[in-house]
């Protein structure tokens, strides 16, 4: 017993050892146990789910392959709609192996390393300013008109961006750069949802009242709510209780279900609910975590509205299904920042104001969905092109050149659209005023335009040459 | 006991055969299978070229065929056409690559950038096939350089017409550019 006693201190290092060993492997494993190993904190996009590590790291040890998996689960669709300017293709050719070895980005993270927050820059980029300058350096050889600009120019002053540039390629500039401020007929375009439904049969479209309700036994619903839903789209489509409160269970019988969630939503919303849960409101939802509070975002949001919880319904309401309250109310609920606050003295409100008060064209009104949640079109699974509404609000938020072509040039020429967008007074102001100067990529493509129909003139074909 | 000998030769004298079977398959070195694979792109983009974008746009004035295919609601141009099945190849994780290139070319990517390219570009102009071997970023490869020619108006039309074409008096046949095909080497 003596001699076991002077290894005492042996001992309580291995049970110490063995028990700081066994919390650790508890820990890393255990979603909400997971802060301990987070090696720094991570950005905007994602810090709502930073604490459900598998999200990214989907598999331990799978090194930066598994974690390109991961963005890619989340990120490759935006990617292939954007026509990305450099696709992982580019640099996997072997003809561009020196700019591989200049800017290995065949990996998301190689520019967009997370938990970096001292050198995260805007749109999670960790690179320093002139990565544009690694393998453009002597963009002034192809093009004069470039010589002497700052290597930080290339995205600040609203010409390039590095994935997304369906609003700035100079024949795009060249077609839209004569429009003005304001287009002759300027309004959103409209949706055909209920019309989509019946011609694929998935509804009769006939109208429906409270005498054809199938649900009235099970649900025990109020005479409130059936007068909601009596004028919805829903009833005058023909969706009944049953369409929405009743799905197949684990053993794959019909059951009523008391307060559906986004999943039956899907059955008929896909694409939207598909947005949604893309998104910063929904991505929680996708991760199988407990859905997002306006309390835990890190913009400002109001004190009343912090444990709210954000599904399909806190924006639209269950029964009522009011788009225009989820277009502007729903957001003024919650949202507390300065471009909020600024909505309602805007000239956009104005419009909005007017619409809703049946003063104004329907399509005129402008609210915080016609720029956030925008009406875009997409394929549908069936090959369909239709009009459907964004509903992830970061689609088209960074770089902001990404809202030009489906929001402001609805109603705005391209010239005012990028002025307006390069402008962050202004934007803080929501819009209020005018843009303090002017995008200089629509003059220099106009002139480049010319000087190209005047070398055609001459046969003279290169532009170093003038 | 001689029987069970003989058994057992026939069926390792089989097996050995199941084996050497293919061998006829290892024949095929680099050459042929870029040979192979060209032979194919060259084949598919032809009738692209000839039977959609010439007949529909040339031809029968039904639409046109435009850089901007999205936003013109119109036809993809045969080298883009080409060039997303080059990309489609290259994410599906395929070993070799290619791509269509030109001493000439509308979009100044799509130079000559290494010197075997410039070398294999100038070489093909006679018209026959140009193949060597090239290190790239440490990797070993064999490059096959294939002459690329005007095989319908629409091509010569559009190169000669366009504002960023550095050279405008291509003739049907002309050799225009060349497809650079890789394969790796080990």
């Amino acid at each position: 017993m003596k001699r076991l006693a002077q290894y005492r201190v042996w001992f309580v290092w291995l049970g110490a050892s063995g028990l700081l060993a066994a919390w650790l492997a508890y820990a890393i494993q255990t979603p909400g146990q997971q802060a301990s190993f987070m090696p720094g904190k991570v950005t905007h996009a994602h810090h709502q789910i930073e604490l459900k590590c598998a999200a990214c790291h989907a598999e331990p040890f799978k090194g930066r392959e598994g974690i390109q998996e991961a963005c890619l689960s989340c990120h490759a669709k935006e990617l292939k709609a954007m026509d990305d300017s450099h696709p992982v293709s580019k640099f996997t050719d072997p003809r561009n192996a020196d700019t591989l070895a200049k800017l290995d980005a065949r990996q998301c993270v190689s520019c967009h390393t997370e938990h970096k927050a001292e050198i995260t820059r805007p749109v999670g980029v960790t690179l320093p300013d002139d990565f544009c300058v690694r393998c453009h350096s002597d963009i002034e050889k192809e093009r004069p008109s470039h010589k002497g600009m700052a290597f930080t120019g290339c995205a600040a002053g609203g010409c390039h961006n590095f994935h997304d540039n369906r609003a700035l390629y100079e024949d795009f500039l060249i077609r839209h750069g004569e429009g003005g401020k304001l287009k002759d007929d300027p309004k959103l375009p409209d949706r055909h949802l209920r019309d989509f439904m019946v011609t694929m049969e998935y509804l009769d479209g006939e109208p429906i009242t409270a005498s054809d309700m199938d649900g009235r036994a099970e649900l025990r619903p109020v005479p409130k709510l059936v007068a909601e839903w009596e004028h919805t789209a829903h009833a005058q489509a023909g969706v009944n209780c049953s369409g929405c409160h009743q799905a197949k269970d684990a053993s794959d019988t019909l059951a009523w279900i008391k307060q559906p969630d986004h999943t039956v939503c899907t059955s008929c919303h896909k694409e939207e609910v598909e947005g949604f849960l893309t998104g910063l409101h929904g991505m929680r939802l996708k991760q199988g975590m407990t859905p997002m509070q306006p309390g835990m975002a890190e913009q400002p949001m109001k004190p009343s509205a912090g444990h709210a919880k954000l599904t399909c319904m806190s924006c639209h309401g269950a029964h009522r299904f009011d788009t225009r309250k989820a277009a502007v109310e729903a957001c003024l609920t919650c949202h507390d920042d300065g471009h909020t606050r600024a909505y309602k003295a805007s000239p956009h409100f104005g419009l909005w104001h007017e619409e809703i008060s049946g003063r104004g064209a329907k399509g005129s009104g402008v609210s915080c969905a016609t720029c956030h949640l925008p009406r875009v079109e997409f394929t549908t699974p069936e090959d369909e092109t239709r009009v459907l509404v964004q509903h992830n609000q970061n689609d088209n938020l960074r770089p902001n050149e990404k809202m030009v072509r489906s929001v402001c040039m609805n109603c705005h020429g391209l010239q005012f659209s990028l002025d307006a967008l390069a402008d962050g007074k202004l934007i803080g102001r929501n819009f209020k005023g005018m843009p303090a100067k002017q995008i200089e990529s629509i003059r220099m493509a106009l002139e480049a335009e010319k000087r190209g129909a005047a070398r055609k003139a001459v046969g003279d074909t290169d532009e170093t040459e003038e | 006991m001689r029987k069970f000998q003989v058994v057992s030769t026939l069926v390792a004298a089989g097996v050995a055969a199941a084996f050497a079977t293919p061998a006829h398959a290892a024949d095929w070195d680099h050459k042929d299978i870029a040979d192979a694979l060209h032979s194919v792109m060259e084949a598919d983009r032809t009738v692209y070229t000839k039977l959609i974008v010439n007949r529909l746009q040339n031809q029968e004035k039904v639409i046109k065929a435009s850089e901007h295919w999205k936003d013109d609601k119109a036809l993809v141009l045969p080298a883009q056409m080409f060039r997303y099945g080059s990309e489609a190849v290259a994410e599906k994780g395929a070993k070799f690559s290619y791509s269509l290139l030109s001493l000439w070319p509308v979009n100044k990517q799509n130079n000559a950038k290494t010197p075997v390219e410039k070398a294999g570009l100038e070489a093909v102009l006679k018209g026959d096939p140009y193949y060597t071997t090239e290190t790239l970023g440490g990797k070993k490869y064999f490059t096959a350089v294939y002459p690329d020619k005007a095989v319908a108006k629409a091509c010569i039309s559009c190169h000669n017409g366009h504002k960023d074409s550095p050279r405008k008096d291509f003739k049907m046949g002309d050799v225009m550019g060349g497809v650079v095909l890789r394969l790796p080497m080990n």
